[in-house]
């Protein structure tokens, strides 16, 4: 939220509001105020507030009035109290197996992005041949929409006739139940997802290695310090900053899987791909559960709003972007 | 010159000698064939018989656009091309009216509770999506929009983090320029759309980019508001072909479907590539 505050401060400078009177009244003031205020900007800002109220405002305290209500959007909704946040919390099984899902998932890849990414931008930052080639091609993936993305890949996870099979069996080794094993499927649509954010995050580390000045380098390697010790000390910390957005917005993809199991899996097998978006999206369409999908979005919520703002308080420091 | 040595051996641009250069090109050439190799085994398989489709060949003799007959035949796939590319493109356009509107007073105007609507934007910026999808949909039902263009274009009518950039944007537009053209008697609308507009295009492109890619791209909100098959988006139809079981378990035909959802945004970004990677990362990096 600092940066918030810091924004604020910049506008009123950049445009100049008077400060505060120490005399005379503080309605007085707001008349003043708004007497030489330039009119034509409520007009311009009339949009915004609308859209604000509709789709903003409205869905914000629906949604909080939901939590507490049964609805099946047909019948008038039936007040319940707190039942939906307790089912949610204590009673849900498959609730708490989704979240565990979402976990295993960022397990796995968070770390491979982190390392493949940071990897890929150090080589892509030397003076090599086909640069824009290879940049171009890691990001095609990151704008072409997930439907062609998983459908694509569940073909390559085919046990029988995919890709992935047709490599191991040539290397004689077995076939693996990608998306059919229950221990497997998650951590294969780990892999997917890495694939297709890769070159998305291969760009913002570029970005953060030629924000790196080379004359850090030099001094480095004046004192002595070879690639390797340049690379720990001096590349990596510099990168924090990029590292942590990487993760936050990792954990954010995570939180918000829905496309890859509703296309691949339908959230088998056992349960083992099910997403908390693609719970809420059963409850509310598959079931009618309005009010209880709107408690899993509620919780699933706030967990996002945390990690945002930690990501908020650790990044208002300096970077090199 | 001792200095001049070092530099050529340490400096970031540089690769280290030799067998580790090789030894990265190849990691790198590993890597990007990755990604090159699905998707042209994906224009194969659209086009190879069905039992040609288990093989790690990029060419057949065989190949015919039966898939693709199929795909047509069964999903009026044009008109869902239709669908999404006038729901992207009015939606596109109306963030970039709006939002600039909005930038512009927020960056360039003076009035009372300009910097309360300013938080309000950064507030909104922090809700997550999945907190209003239910009562998004209530609120499009309640509208009788299920099933319209408004559905799906309205919500992205005008967006948060367009306002931001161009807001920004406008900052470093010197102040001279406005004024003297204030002087001239020139009205606010002229003055934002006929000389800051034309100042802005990085800006334009940005937002633009983010958007339609954004809307484009969307499959969660269609499915929830769309039901009629005659105004799914392709991205949404496409999903429903391959779910439904509509391909008829024929791999061929569902990689058409794909090949014909991908070919648009494909050859978009094969003309626009820098634009696309610049427009994307940035946005990234203000999220």
């Amino acid at each position: 939220m600092q940066s918030t505050s810091h924004n604020a401060a910049v506008a009123s400078k950049t445009a100049g509001t008077p400060p505060l009177p120490s005399t005379g009244g503080y309605w007085r003031w707001l008349r003043d105020r708004f007497r030489e205020s330039q009119k034509i900007g409520y007009v311009f800002v009339l949009p915004y507030l609308v859209f604000f109220a509709v789709f903003v405002a409205y869905p914000l305290i629906f949604a909080f009035i939901l939590v507490f209500h049964s609805w099946n959007i047909v019948s008038p909704m039936r007040f319940v109290g707190l039942w939906n946040i307790e089912r949610l919390l204590f009673n849900d099984p498959l609730f708490w197996k989704a979240l565990g899902n979402t976990l295993k998932f960022l397990m796995l890849h968070i770390p491979l992005q982190l390392v493949l990414a940071l990897m890929i931008a150090v080589i892509l930052n030397q003076r090599i041949p086909l640069r824009g080639f290879f940049r171009s091609a890691f990001f095609l993936p990151f704008v072409i929409s997930g439907a062609v993305v998983t459908i694509l890949w569940q073909a390559l996870y085919s046990t029988d006739a995919g890709v992935f099979n047709l490599v191991l069996r040539k290397l004689g080794l077995p076939g693996v139940g990608w998306l059919t094993d229950p221990g497997i499927a998650i951590y294969s649509i780990a892999i997917m997802a890495t694939w297709k954010n890769l070159g998305f995050y291969i760009i913002l580390f570029l970005a953060g290695l030629q924000g790196i000045p080379g004359y850090l380098y030099e001094a480095a390697a004046i004192d002595g310090a070879n690639r390797w010790h340049q690379f720990w000390r001096i590349t990596l910390p510099l990168l924090n900053q990029i590292t942590l957005l990487v993760v936050i917005l990792s954990t954010m993809g995570g939180f918000s899987l829905f496309i890859e199991p509703f296309v691949m899996t339908g959230g088998g097998p056992a349960d083992s791909t099910l997403s908390v978006v693609l719970y809420l999206y059963k409850h509310a369409f598959q079931f009618l559960h309005m009010g209880y999908a709107a408690t899993i979005g509620f919780v699933l919520a706030a967990m996002v709003f945390v990690v945002i703002v930690i990501q908020r308080k650790l990044m208002s420091g300096e970077t090199y972007v | 010159m001792a200095m001049r040595a070092v530099r050529r051996l340490v400096s970031p641009g540089r690769f280290g000698q030799g067998a580790l250069k090789v030894v990265l090109y190849l990691i790198l050439v590993a890597f990007a064939v990755s990604f090159i190799y699905p998707f042209l085994w994906m224009a194969a398989a659209s086009l190879k018989p069905e039992r040609e489709i288990g093989t790690l060949a990029l060419w057949s003799p065989h190949f015919s656009l039966r898939g693709y007959f199929y795909v047509f035949h069964q999903i009026p796939i044009a008109r869902a091309f239709f669908n999404s590319a006038f729901v992207s493109l009015t939606a596109t356009f109306s963030t970039l009216v709006l939002s600039s509107m909005v930038g512009y007073a927020l960056g360039r105007l003076r009035f009372l509770g300009r910097d309360f609507i300013f938080n309000l934007v950064l507030f909104t910026m922090l809700i997550p999506g999945q907190l209003t999808l239910i009562p998004m949909y209530v609120l499009i039902v309640k509208l009788h929009w299920t099933d319209t263009y408004w559905a799906l274009i309205a919500p992205a009518m005008i967006s948060n983090m367009g306002i931001l950039i161009f807001r920004q944007f406008f900052l470093t537009i010197p102040g001279e320029l406005t004024d003297a053209a204030r002087i001239d008697g020139c009205s606010e609308w002229r003055l934002l759309f006929q000389i800051v507009w034309p100042l802005s295009k990085p800006a334009l492109i940005t937002v633009g980019i983010v958007s339609f890619i954004g809307i484009w791209n969307d499959v969660l909100w269609p499915l929830i508001v769309i039901r009629n098959w005659q105004m799914m988006t392709m991205p949404q139809m496409v999903t429903l072909f391959h779910v439904g079981g509509l391909a008829g378990a024929q791999v061929s035909a569902e990689m058409a479907a794909i090949m014909l959802l991908a070919l648009p945004v494909v050859l978009a970004y094969a003309f626009l590539q820098r634009y696309f990677i610049e427009s994307l990362a940035l946005s990234g990096l203000k999220g």
